[in-house]
């Protein structure tokens, strides 16, 4: 469409200081291509060669989709426990807090998207593989309970391996957990808004992931139920060409969209703007 | 099934023999053998005793696999009368590892869905081991939906390894066909009670498993991974008995554990010696406690059945603050 045209702000640097030592290179794990550190960074790691979408912490999610870096972290004192008495899970569970932070695998705060409060709630890998236990489970439903309560949309970015085995069956019940608050916001018109990173399987694919108002994708993660590894077990064969990656997803009509992550925050913003009645953040040029 | 006598049954089914002998020798011969016969089975229901009350957690995972034991249709004769089955989810095709439809309970109509596994080779590959493809999940809720248009209770069977894992699956989104149905279980306007009869196998089995009550039969196992794929991951040998029993006992898999931990409502009995000794007395036992159970239920407003259920599940987890 030629008769309007976004008006773009210059992208502001996502950290205050980048002290990097100029030495400092870093290798495309997809393409090989070798770069300044620096630069991956400024280009959001992705990868300036290739588009390789390199894993993110959850916190540069929060800095990348919230105006102005400001934002409030929500249940922040909230920790695992071991209730199955799971062999090695609270050594596990020190090495994941000690190494990834504190937040468990999933970071909540609230915060300002384009003007407009939500409700966020961003999952980390590096945190025992983003894995679903008990606590993720709590901290969505808590997120979901103020969206309910002050009509605010939410919005979830997964990145999960799925549920966390050491919790046992309990990791399993936060699937029906996440859905059963969902289908509240639905109820209440309240919108939702799922980001699947790579990767996105398991529980956390089969409950929250899949059920967003709409749907958003960074592009090649790999997102699925079963992972390419068991899938290739189980039918003992390879996989074909960008199997479970979001472009094959967007192909099979499971999700929406899929956008660089540079697009990511205006792709959000406008479903929100259009699911909550705002107008809209694009200025009208009229040729 | 050659397989489905597991190890430590070994020791019944050479009684179960003996007797069996007896009993063709004293008919041949048209004698009483009562008096060697009485004892021994009192010795073997001793034994069925003695080895059903000290099964380890895996020993209670072969036994909820165990082909011999009744399925889902198998109930769906001896605990319901009036079963008209209903196929396909209108979009796709029919998957045969669910089955659902009309029956009746104690006379009333109600909604049954559950997995179906297969006794043979052949049935297995019918069914796929009662491991369903997004269309099974797809034809549960649809039937799910019926039964709300109609305020009919619905009736869960879970038995499943778990949802399958394969091309199709994954292209005709397996995720979200699971995901939806957690989402609306979790707000039907009639009572559900689920039921795990066998294997409740992970997302696969939860899919039929967001219910007002969650009953399961004594010696049926829900996990959240297979004990292979927990003993694989963990200690990187999903193979050897030891690994395997190592993983069943850490999950916390068997039904009075499930019970501490508040995941499970209620356990349903089974006769000594396990469901599969006898079909029909398990079927009786079932039967009584979901016309117990759907008759509590019915006593709710939809809105408040809902409420109820919705707490029940956000309730859900352990964790410091
Ligand atoms: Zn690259």
């Amino acid at each position: 469409m030629a008769w309007f045209r976004k008006e773009r702000k210059p992208r502001q640097p996502r950290r205050e200081k980048l002290e990097i030592p100029p030495d400092a290179w870093e290798k495309c794990e997809a393409c090989g291509h070798t770069d300044l550190r620096e630069k991956f960074i400024r280009n959001l790691n992705v990868c300036p060669n290739c588009d390789f979408h390199r894993r993110i912490r959850a916190v540069d999610y929060v800095n990348l989709l919230l105006d102005d870096n400001s934002y409030d972290e929500l249940d922040v004192d909230i920790r695992s426990v071991d209730p199955l008495s799971f062999p090695e899970y609270p050594a596990r569970l020190k090495k994941a807090l000690a190494n990834a932070g504190d937040y468990d695998a999933i970071m909540s705060v609230s915060g300002n998207l384009g003007g407009m409060p939500i409700n966020l709630g961003v999952m980390d890998f590096a945190f025992m593989g983003g894995s679903m236990g008990s606590v993720v489970g709590a901290k969505i439903a808590r997120l979901g309970q103020r969206s309910l309560e002050r009509k605010y949309p939410l919005v979830l970015i997964s990145a999960s391996g799925g549920a966390r085995m050491q919790e046992g069956v309990l990791s399993l019940m936060q699937m029906a957990k996440t859905s059963a608050l969902l289908a509240q916001l639905a109820e209440r018109r309240i919108p939702y808004v799922s980001i699947l990173t790579n990767p996105t399987t398991g529980g956390v694919s089969a409950s929250f992931a899949m059920l967003g108002d709409a749907i958003v994708a960074e592009p090649g993660a790999v997102i699925g139920f079963a992972g390419p590894r068991v899938i290739k077990q189980t039918i003992g064969q390879d996989l074909p060409e960008g199997f479970q990656t979001a472009e094959f997803l967007l192909d099979h009509g499971m999700l929406d969209v899929v956008s660089h992550r540079r697009d990511l925050k205006s792709s959000v913003g406008g479903l929100l703007r259009h699911m909550s009645g705002q107008p809209a953040a694009t200025s009208w040029v009229t040729p | 099934m050659s397989t489905s006598i597991m190890e430590f049954e070994k020791p019944i089914v050479e009684l179960e023999k003996q007797i069996d002998e007896l009993r063709r020798t004293a008919e041949k011969r048209q004698l009483s053998m009562e008096e060697e016969i009485v004892p021994l089975e009192r010795k073997l229901d001793e034994l069925r005793r003695t080895v059903y009350t000290t099964l380890t957690p895996l020993q209670r995972v072969q036994v909820a696999r165990n082909a011999r034991r009744p399925f889902t249709l198998d109930y769906l004769q001896l605990a319901f009368t009036d079963f008209i089955e209903l196929h396909g989810d209108r979009l796709y095709r029919d998957d045969a590892a669910i089955v659902g439809g009309w029956a009746r309970l104690d006379g009333d109509t109600v909604m049954v869905i559950g997995h179906q596994r297969g006794r043979d080779t052949k049935e297995n590959l019918r069914r796929n081991f009662g491991m369903p493809h997004p269309e099974g999940y797809r034809k549960a809720l649809r039937l799910m939906k019926l039964a709300e248009k109609y305020k009919i209770p619905i009736i869960t069977l879970i038995d499943t390894p778990g949802a399958w894992a394969g091309l199709g699956a994954e292209e005709r989104g397996q995720s979200e066909a699971i995901a939806r149905n957690l989402f609306e279980m979790s707000r039907l306007e009639v009572p559900v009670v689920a039921t795990v009869i066998g294997e409740g196998g992970s997302g696969g089995a939860l899919a039929l498993g967001v219910a007002d009550r969650v009953l399961m039969l004594e010696n049926a196992v829900y996990s959240v991974i297979t004990v292979e794929g927990c003993a694989a991951i963990l200690w990187k040998d999903g193979k050897s008995t030891e690994m395997k029993e190592r993983a069943a006992k850490a999950l916390r898999i068997t039904a009075p554990e499930l019970m501490e931990l508040g995941v499970i409502d209620e356990i349903v009995p089974e006769p000594v010696g396990g469901a599969h000794v006898n079909h029909e007395a398990s079927a009786r036992a079932l039967q009584e406690a979901l016309v117990r159970n759907i008759e509590e239920l019915r006593r709710f407003r939809p809105e408040k059945l809902v409420r109820r259920r919705r707490e029940k599940f956000l309730a859900m987890g352990e964790f410091t603050e």
